[in-house]
Order: structure tokens, then C-alpha cells, then sequence
């Protein structure tokens, strides 16, 4: 006897599920897809309005406003190398496209720790949804996203979603959980109603391990720029895509770097905030 | 003094299915066997008592007996299994939860043994939290819990953060944000625990006599005998989640009411438990002021004593006549027994600890006058009988006087 004659058919499920959404709710997707795209584009469009010199000294400003002189040099140096080599508006696309994916992992993502360090019920029903998310190998629903909402820069978007957002989630509910629990007691003690006790004391509470999250979505979308490259979303990840696929190192080598560049400076502007409430702390 | 609140039939349990575990125990099964085989812990077994407006409740008992799930079953922190809780006749227990988080924002507020700052907010801040959940302009709860802070001895410290302060600082802030919004009730959960000795002391003398003036009724959790008897009105001494003993601090003391009680008791310094009222002996021989030298001496002579003491309208003290006083008195002719009087005599209140009065029952020659406030003799201690209450023979003790 052999257990492959007990196969489950998860494939032939699979093909069915896309199929019958394809087949479906093709419209919606179309209307999702719209949205997403003219919202990249339109962020795009802002980013690159303003002059580069002008952008890259704001960028270099919040540095040193919220991270220190350090990370202003590196930020002005960084980005003027960029510039210099001709990756501005690449630069700036990858920037939209990653802004977009970040911002609609951590709203969808942030609410959901909430819920998850509320509910016990719920998080052990996301643990392995989140499990599935970060380990499930990208191609394969990088595929079906191609398929239901096109080539281009949406399937990106999707894919990079939800690749970057369990962090945001996990780290919010960790933040939250962590909260001591004569804290929140002294909190429902004066009678806080369980909003109140959340917006004054248990996400102050949690905002370093929140933002550690927002660290870690920015930096895992950074990280999905090649791949959202090979399905023809522009930026960075398309001039390191097209280098490799022509076999040119040099201009490979350049695009990478700025990669790295653009996660140094989103990585130390970002932990900064994390670390902010307890440095006004500080005597 | 009015009913303020009112604890009946009190349960809970904790684990998955506390309504079976009930039962259980009611059909006779042991804690013990309980948790062993179901896995339910009993937090408070079969708890009553009722506590008056404006009196310091302490519940005591060791580490697990319950106490602090007793204290959280009050504003429901904890949701007890069964029973009824209530407060100012207000059954709170079935409450829901609007009209529970509205009970806590008027009259409950709570001090808790870490004291849970919160540690991002200011000090200000905190001590404002509970009038800011009320919902009150900001001015308005800032200056408030500036006032607060004063009466706390804290009025420097408002823009600073809680982390900066020490340990006895940090507590009176959790005093002041429990104080700042004006509760009817204060439960204070082994607040002074994680003080320092010397602090603890400070902070307890501070609260006796924040309460002459506050006068709130406060449930207040310890773990340390010594701290029950000198805040407590009276005492309710928990073990394995039932309260094994409610009393008076002299009650529990001189009467405990089983073994557990009594194995407390044994260390307990009783020179600053016992009270001069509990060791004093009824002035059965006296004289009245009108009634001359002659009588005094005769009184004297027939009780066996030295000296007595004379008492005028009301039984105010009005001094005390040696038998050598009464002698000459007869001798010279001399009538007025207020003459020969000697007014400077030892005198203290009913309150005063014994610990106190030992200096004074050392030097005295005469027996020390137990007074109230308008003068009136309510009793007199004589030096055997703050010893015999060192010692903690205090009924014996105070039987063998009445004879003497």
C-alpha cells in the first residue's frame, strides 16, 4: 500500500481557489489594483517634485533631529552618492513603492496586534497564518498575485505586503503583552475604559517594540525590491534586476549599494523613533 | 459610624471551570485534592465581613493566603465566583461593566505594592491620570493633583518622570493619584511592602495621620503582623483563602482564635500593641475632693495603699494624697484635701502605647492616672502591670489587679 494514493489534492485546491477568483472577482481585483497603483504613482509623483539637493538636506535634518549627527553625515553622504550616480528617480520609485507597502502593512498590521495581545483566541489562530506569511516561499504566491491583478507594480505591492507584515504584527502584540500588569490593573483601578487604557497607557507602553516592528517592515519591504523588480515594478530592484540579467556587474553593484544606502538611513531614522520617549526621559 | 461595605458568601476560583470546582467543594472536597486533581487554585474561600465608613480594615495573612484576590475582588479587577460585594448598598458584583467603571471612578482607588507608575508619564501626570479618565479639563485635574502632591510632600517633583524618584517617593505618588480623585474607599494593596524599613515606619506614621484627617475607609493588605496591629481598627487574618480571624488589634492579640492566630502573635512586640487602656485597672478606690484628709486616710488604710487619688465633679483628677500627706493633715487640722493634694502626677490617654509608658512607670512613685481628654480618671496603672503586659498575661493580669 501506498500513502501516495491518500494524496490531499492541495494542489488541484489551489488551482481551483485562483481560478474561481480569477474567474470571479476579477472587477474587484481590478478596482483594488487601481487604487494601489495610483497610489504609488501619485507618491511618486510628490517625491520627485521636490529638488533632489533640497530633499536629500530635509532627509539629512530628521536624521540629526532624531538620530543624531551620525546618522545625518551618513544620510547626506549616502544620498548625494546616489544622486551622483544617476539613481534619483529610481531611487525616489523604489521609495513609493516601499512607503506604500509599509504603510498598508502597518495599518492593516498594527490593529491586528492589538487584537492579537487582547484575545489569546486570536492570536493562536494568526501565529500560523504569520507563519505561513514570512516562510512560504515568495514565488509561489508571487505567481497567483500576477494573475489577479496583472503585471506590474500591484502583485509587488501585494507580495511585498505580505511578506513584510508579520513583524508589525508580532512586535505590536509582543509590546503590548509586555506591558506590566500592575500597570494596566492601576489603569482599569480609576476606572479607564479598555480604549483609554490602550491609547494613554498600553501602546505609550509598547511604542519602542511597535516601532521596532515599523523598523522591521521597512527593512523586509527594502529587501523585496528585486523580486518585486521581476514582475515589473520599476525602481532600484528594476536597474539591479536588468545589471544581472545582462551580466553587468559595475551597474548590478551600483543599484545594490543603494539599496543598502536607502535601508541604512530608513533603519537608524526609524529606531531613533523607537528609542525617542526614553531619551526625553533621561535626566 | 454608617455601613460602608459589605463582603457575603465571597468565592474564587481559578482555572478553567470554576462553577464545577465549586460544587466540588461543596461536596466536601479538600482544596488540596482540588487543585490536584482538577487543577483549580482556591484565591478566597467563604469570605463575609463588613467594614464602617472611615475605618482602616487590614487583612493579613502570608504569601498565597488570598488577600490580594480579595482586595482585587472589590473593584473587580478580579471577577469573584460567587458572592456579593457591596458598596454603599450597592451590590456590585452583577454590575456591568459602565456602571462598574463609574463606581471606580467615584469612590474606589488603589495603591499598589510596586506602586505601577506609569513610567511615561510625568509625575504631574500620574497623580492627574484618574481625574483625566473622568474626563476633566486638563487646568482643571493639573492643578488638582498639584495640590495633592503638596499634601504628599511631593510639590517640587511634578514635571520629573517616576523613575527618577526612589522607591518611598514613587509610593506616595501612588498615594497621591489614588488620593487626587477624593475616593469614598482606598484599598491598598501591601502598599508599604517593597519600602525600606525606615521609610516604611515614616510612611505609615503619614498615613495615620493623613487619615484623623481624611477619614477614609480603607482596606489596606499586609503581610507583616506588626504593620495589621498599629494601622488596623480591626483585622481580618486570612490562610488558604479564608479568614480565620476578624478582631480589634487587641483582640486578635489577647485572644486569638486558633493555633494559626496565636503562632502569629507569639513574636509580636506587644509594648506597641497593647494600649494603656487595656492594662489599666478600674479606680474602684477614690476620693472626692469635698470629702476631708480623715476620710482619705481611712480609705486608704482599709484598701491597704499608699496613696489615693482625688477626683472632683465628673471624676476629673484632681491630684494624689500619700498616707505621710493624710497623716499630717489630721495632725495640723488642715481639712482641704486639695491643699495637701500633689498635682503633679503622672497622666496619660487611653491611646498610648505601653511602649510608651515604661519611661514614666520606671521613675514613677506613684501609679500612673489613665486620662481622657477633659481630665475625667478612667483608670491608673501601676508599674507591676506594664510589665505583667510586656510579658502577655494581660487578662490574668488584669484580674489580679481588680483584686489588689
Amino acid at each position: 500500500m501506498k500513502i501516495e494514493a491518500y494524496k490531499i489534492p492541495l494542489d488541484d485546491w489551489a488551482d481551483f481557489t485562483v481560478a474561481f477568483l480569477r474567474d470571479n472577482f476579477r472587477p474587484v481585483f481590478r478596482w483594488f489594483s487601481g487604487i494601489i497603483e495610483s497610489f504609488v504613482y501619485g507618491l511618486e509623483d510628490i517625491l520627485m517634485m521636490a529638488p533632489e539637493i533640497l530633499f536629500i538636506l530635509l532627509v539629512a535634518a530628521i536624521a540629526w533631529r532624531l538620530s543624531g549627527r551620525g546618522t545625518a553625515i551618513f544620510s547626506l553622504a549616502g544620498l548625494l552618492l546616489l544622486a551622483s550616480m544617476g539613481l534619483w528617480p529610481e531611487t525616489m520609485r523604489t521609495m513609493a513603492l516601499i512607503l506604500t507597502a509599509t504603510f498598508i502593512a502597518l495599518v492593516i498590521g498594527i490593529p491586528l496586534g492589538i487584537l492579537s495581545s487582547h484575545s489569546d483566541v486570536v492570536w493562536r489562530i494568526l501565529r500560523p497564518v504569520l507563519d505561513f506569511m514570512q516562510t512560504m516561499p515568495i514565488f509561489v504566491y508571487l505567481l497567483p498575485a500576477v494573475m489577479l491583478f496583472g503585471i506590474g507594480i500591484v502583485p509587488a505591492v501585494i507580495a511585498t505586503i505580505v511578506f513584510s507584515m508579520p513583524p508589525a504584527i508580532r512586535l505590536t502584540n509582543l509590546g503590548i503583552r509586555n506591558v506590566p500588569g500592575e500597570v494596566v490593573e492601576a489603569a482599569h483601578s480609576f476606572g479607564s475604559s479598555s480604549f483609554q487604557t490602550l491609547t494613554k497607557v498600553q501602546l505609550p507602553l509598547a511604542m519602542p517594540s511597535i516601532m521596532a516592528g515599523v523598523n522591521q517592515c521597512i527593512m523586509l519591504s527594502l529587501s523585496m525590491v528585486v523580486i518585486a523588480a521581476m514582475i515589473g515594478a520599476r525602481g532600484l530592484g528594476g536597474v539591479v534586476y536588468r545589471a544581472i540579467t545582462r551580466l553587468e556587474i559595475g551597474s548590478g553593484f551600483e543599484g545594490g549599494v543603494a539599496v543598502v544606502i536607502i535601508a541604512i538611513v530608513l533603519d537608524r531614522i526609524t529606531q531613533s523613533m523607537g528609542k525617542e520617549p526614553q531619551k526625553n526621559r533621561g535626566t | 459610624m454608617s455601613l460602608k461595605i459589605e463582603v457575603n458568601d465571597l468565592y474564587k476560583i481559578f482555572g478553567p471551570n470554576p462553577g464545577l470546582a465549586l460544587e466540588r467543594l461543596e461536596k466536601g472536597m479538600s482544596k488540596e485534592e482540588l487543585l490536584q486533581k482538577t487543577g483549580h487554585a482556591v484565591g478566597v474561600y467563604d469570605v463575609s465581613f463588613t467594614i464602617d465608613e472611615g475605618e482602616i480594615f487590614v487583612v493579613m495573612g502570608l504569601s498565597g493566603s488570598g488577600k490580594s484576590t480579595l482586595v482585587r475582588c472589590i473593584n473587580r479587577l478580579i471577577e469573584p465566583t460567587r458572592g456579593e460585594i457591596s458598596i454603599d448598598g450597592l451590590n456590585i458584583t452583577t454590575l456591568p461593566l459602565e456602571k462598574l467603571r463609574a463606581v471606580r471612578q467615584e469612590k474606589l482607588a488603589m495603591v499598589f505594592q510596586r506602586f505601577a507608575l506609569f513610567p511615561h508619564r510625568t509625575i504631574l501626570q500620574n497623580v492627574a491620570y484618574g481625574l483625566e479618565v473622568q474626563g476633566m479639563e486638563r487646568a482643571a485635574r493639573e492643578k488638582k493633583a498639584q495640590e495633592v502632591l503638596e499634601t504628599v510632600g511631593l510639590k517640587d517633583w511634578g514635571n520629573v518622570y517616576p523613575e527618577q524618584l526612589s522607591g518611598g517617593m514613587q509610593q506616595r505618588v501612588g498615594l497621591a493619584r489614588a488620593l487626587a480623585v477624593d475616593p469614598d474607599i482606598l484599598l491598598m494593596d501591601e502598599p508599604f511592602s517593597a519600602l525600606d524599613p525606615l521609610i516604611r515606619k515614616e510612611m505609615q506614621e503619614e498615613l495615620t495621620e493623613m487619615q484623623l484627617k481624611m477619614r477614609k475607609t480603607i482596606i489596606f493588605i499586609t503581610h507583616d503582623l506588626d504593620e495589621a496591629l498599629k494601622l488596623g481598627d480591626r483585622i481580618a487574618i486570612m490562610k488558604d483563602g479564608a479568614v480565620v480571624q476578624i478582631g480589634t488589634p487587641e483582640e486578635i492579640l489577647t485572644n486569638p482564635a486558633n493555633d494559626y492566630v496565636a503562632s502569629f502573635v507569639t513574636d509580636v512586640d506587644r509594648s506597641r500593641v497593647l494600649k494603656a487602656e487595656n492594662i489599666m485597672m478600674r479606680p474602684t478606690c477614690l476620693v472626692r475632693a469635698t470629702d476631708g484628709p480623715r476620710v482619705a486616710l481611712r480609705k486608704m488604710e482599709e484598701e491597704g495603699l499608699s496613696s489615693i487619688f482625688v477626683v472632683g465633679e465628673n471624676r476629673t483628677l484632681k491630684g494624689i494624697v500619700t498616707v505621710d500627706r493624710a497623716v499630717e493633715a489630721v495632725n495640723t487640722g488642715e481639712t482641704d484635701l486639695l491643699k495637701i493634694a500633689d498635682e503633679d502626677i503622672p497622666v496619660t490617654s487611653p491611646e498610648t502605647v505601653i511602649h510608651d509608658l515604661i519611661p514614666a512607670a520606671v521613675e514613677a512613685k506613684v501609679p500612673i492616672a489613665v486620662v481622657n481628654e477633659n481630665r475625667k480618671l478612667l483608670g491608673i496603672i501601676v508599674r507591676v502591670s506594664v510589665l505583667a503586659g510586656l510579658i502577655g498575661k494581660g487578662d490574668e493580669n488584669r484580674s489580679l489587679q481588680d483584686s489588689a
